[in-house]
C-alpha cells in the first residue's frame, strides 16, 4: 500500500518538476539565467525586394530557355529521335500489312460466320432492310446506349470546365457579342431559308435510317448543326426562347430512359423467348423495324442537343 | 474506282502531311476539314454510305465548328478578318 | 516482306496516315495542332477497319429486292463499329478543346513547352 503525499511534499518531487517542465508551464532558464531582452520584429521590405529580385534573376537565368545550350541540343535529339521512331514505325506497320490476306477477298478471317448471320437473318428478325441500323440498334444496341451516355457525360465535363459564374458570364456576353455579327441581312435572310431545309433533311435522315443509310447519329449532327447557324444569324436571344438548359436535361433524360425501357423490355422478351409486344411491320415501310425508329428518334434527340450544347458552351460558357 | 480510291488515298496523305507544316492555326484547320470530306467520298468508295454521311455531318462539320469557336475564343482569329467568319458560317 | 503490301494499299495508307499523326502529337508544341494529329490518328484506324470489312465487287448492306445471301453485301460488322467511333471521336475532340481554352485562359499562351515552363517558374 502506498503512502498518499500531501501536495506540498510532491511539489518538492522531480516528477512534478518534470511534468511541469513538460507541458510547458516554467521555464527552468527564466530567473536562472542572465538574458538580454528581444528586440521587436521589424519586416525589412528592401532586404525582401531585394531577395525577390535576386530570385526572379536566378529563375530568368535558370529557364532561359532561348540562350540554352544544352536545351537547344536536346530539342534537336529529341526531333531526330522522334522522326527516327515514327519512321521505324511505319516500316514495321508496313510490313506486317504485307502479310496480311490480300484486300477485297472473302477469304479475310473478318469475314465469318458473325456477318453472313447478321446479313441473312438481318432483316427477318430486326425488320431493318438497312443492316448496319439493324445491327447497332438490335442486335449490339447496348453499345449505342453506351454511346449515347459517352456523349451525354462529355457535355456534362465540358459544362464543368467552361462554366463561368454570373458576374464573369454577363463580361463574356458583352465579349461575345463584340465579334458576333450584329443583324447581318444577308446572313439573316439566307439562315430563314436555309435552317428550315437543314433541320427537315436531319429529321429525314433520322426517320429514315432503317431504310437507307443515315441514323441517329448523323440526322442528329445535321439538325444540330442547322441550330447552330440558326443561332449564329439570330442570336441567344432567339434561341433561348425554345432552347434552355432545362430544355436540355429533359430532352436527354427522357431519351436516355426510354432507351434504357425499351431495350431492357426487348432484351428480357428476348433472353426468355418470350412474345414481344412490338409488331415489326413489312419492311421498307416507314412504320417498321419494331423498336429501331423510335431508339433512332431517341438517340437523334440526344445528338442534336448535345452539338447545339458544345457550342453553346463554347461561345458563352452556358447555355 | 481502283484509280479514284488511290487518288483520294494519296490526297488524304497530302493533307495530313500540310497539317504539320502550315502556320497559320486557321489554313490548318481548314486542311483537316478537308480531310474530312475526302475520308467521306473514301466511304462511298468502300460501300459504307452509313459512315460517310455520319463522317461529312461530324468530322467535316462539327469538330470543324468547334475548332473555329475554339481559335475564335482564344483569340486567334482577328475579328476584322471577313473570311474567318464567313468559315464559321459555310456550316 | 511479305506478298500482298500492294494488294492492300488501303491499309498501308492508313498506316502511314496512323504515323503521320503520330508524329504531329510529338513534334509539334501547339496544342490545337495536337489535336488534329489525334484526330487524323483516330481517321487512320476507321480506314483500316473498313478495309477490313469491305470485299471487292459486293454491295452496301442495305437490302434490295429482298435478297439476303451472305453474297451480296459487303461486312456490315467494321462499319457499325466504326459509326460508334466517330461519334465518340467528337466529344472527345470537344472534351480536349475545352481543356485548350481552361489553360489559354490560365497561361495566355497555347504553346505546351512554354506552359510547363511556366508551372515550374512558379514552383508547382
Amino acid at each position: 500500500m502506498s503512502r498518499k503525499k500531501t501536495a506540498e511534499e510532491y511539489e518538492k518531487t522531480f516528477a512534478f518538476r518534470f511534468f511541469r517542465w513538460l507541458s510547458g508551464e516554467k521555464d527552468p532558464y527564466i530567473g536562472n539565467v542572465e538574458m538580454q531582452p528581444q528586440k521587436k520584429y521589424e519586416p525589412d521590405h528592401e532586404a525582401a525586394l531585394r531577395r525577390e529580385k535576386e530570385h526572379d534573376a536566378i529563375m530568368d537565368k535558370v529557364y532561359d530557355t532561348g540562350h540554352n545550350r544544352w536545351l537547344h541540343l536536346f530539342h534537336r535529339l529529341y526531333q531526330a529521335s522522334s522522326i527516327l521512331f515514327c519512321l521505324f514505325l511505319i516500316a514495321l506497320l508496313l510490313v506486317t500489312i504485307s502479310y496480311l490476306p490480300p484486300n477485297g477477298t472473302v477469304t479475310r478471317p473478318v469475314n465469318n460466320e458473325v456477318s453472313a448471320r447478321y446479313i441473312e437473318k438481318g432483316l427477318e428478325e430486326t425488320g431493318a432492310v438497312n443492316i448496319v441500323a439493324g445491327m447497332i440498334l438490335d442486335y449490339r444496341a447496348f453499345d449505342t446506349l453506351g454511346e449515347s451516355h459517352v456523349l451525354f457525360v462529355a457535355t456534362i465535363t465540358v459544362l464543368i470546365l467552361l462554366r463561368l459564374n454570373q458576374s464573369e458570364k454577363d463580361e463574356a456576353e458583352v465579349n461575345d457579342r463584340r465579334f458576333e455579327p450584329k443583324n447581318d441581312a444577308i446572313l439573316q435572310l439566307v439562315a430563314t431559308f436555309l435552317v428550315p431545309v437543314i433541320i427537315i433533311f436531319g429529321i429525314y435522315i433520322i426517320l429514315n435510317g432503317h431504310l437507307g443509310p443515315g441514323g441517329g447519329f448523323s440526322g442528329g449532327a445535321v439538325i444540330g448543326a442547322g441550330l447552330v447557324l440558326y443561332l449564329n444569324a439570330f442570336g441567344f436571344k432567339k434561341t433561348e426562347r425554345f432552347f434552355t438548359e432545362k430544355t436540355y436535361k429533359w430532352i436527354c433524360f427522357f431519351s436516355l430512359s426510354f432507351y434504357c425501357l425499351a431495350k431492357s423490355y426487348s432484351f428480357y422478351t428476348g433472353a426468355n423467348q418470350l412474345h414481344s409486344a412490338i409488331p415489326k411491320g413489312t419492311p421498307g415501310a416507314i412504320l417498321s423495324s419494331g423498336l429501331i425508329l423510335p431508339l433512332n428518334i431517341a438517340v437523334g434527340l440526344v445528338v442534336a442537343c448535345t452539338i447545339y450544347a458544345f457550342y453553346a458552351m463554347f461561345r458563352k460558357g452556358g447555355f | 474506282m481502283t484509280a479514284f480510291q488511290i487518288i483520294l488515298m494519296g490526297l488524304l496523305i497530302i493533307c495530313a502531311v500540310s497539317v504539320s507544316f502550315s502556320k497559320n492555326l486557321l489554313n490548318a484547320i481548314l486542311i483537316y476539314m478537308s480531310f474530312s470530306l475526302v475520308m467521306s467520298m473514301l466511304w462511298i468508295c468502300l460501300e459504307s454510305p452509313d459512315l460517310a454521311i455520319t463522317e461529312a455531318a461530324v468530322g467535316a462539320g462539327i469538330t470543324s465548328v468547334l475548332f473555329f469557336v475554339t481559335l475564335k475564343k482564344i483569340h486567334a482569329i482577328d475579328a476584322s478578318d471577313p473570311e474567318a467568319k464567313e468559315e464559321k458560317e459555310n456550316e | 516482306m511479305g506478298p500482298n503490301l500492294f494488294a492492300n494499299y488501303g491499309e498501308a495508307v492508313s498506316a502511314i496516315l496512323f504515323c503521320i499523326g503520330f508524329t504531329n502529337l510529338l513534334l509539334q508544341t501547339n496544342l490545337i495542332k495536337k489535336i488534329i494529329g489525334l484526330n487524323i490518328m483516330d481517321s487512320a484506324i476507321y480506314l483500316f477497319l473498313a478495309e477490313k470489312g469491305y470485299i471487292a465487287g459486293r454491295a452496301a448492306p442495305i437490302v434490295v429486292d429482298g435478297v439476303t445471301s451472305a453474297e451480296r453485301y459487303i461486312n456490315p460488322i467494321p462499319s457499325g463499329l466504326v459509326l460508334t467511333g466517330i461519334v465518340v471521336s467528337v466529344s472527345v475532340t470537344a472534351l480536349m478543346l475545352s481543356l485548350t481554352i481552361r489553360l489559354y485562359t490560365r497561361y495566355h499562351t497555347l504553346d505546351l513547352d512554354e506552359i510547363s515552363t511556366q508551372l515550374k517558374r512558379e514552383g508547382k
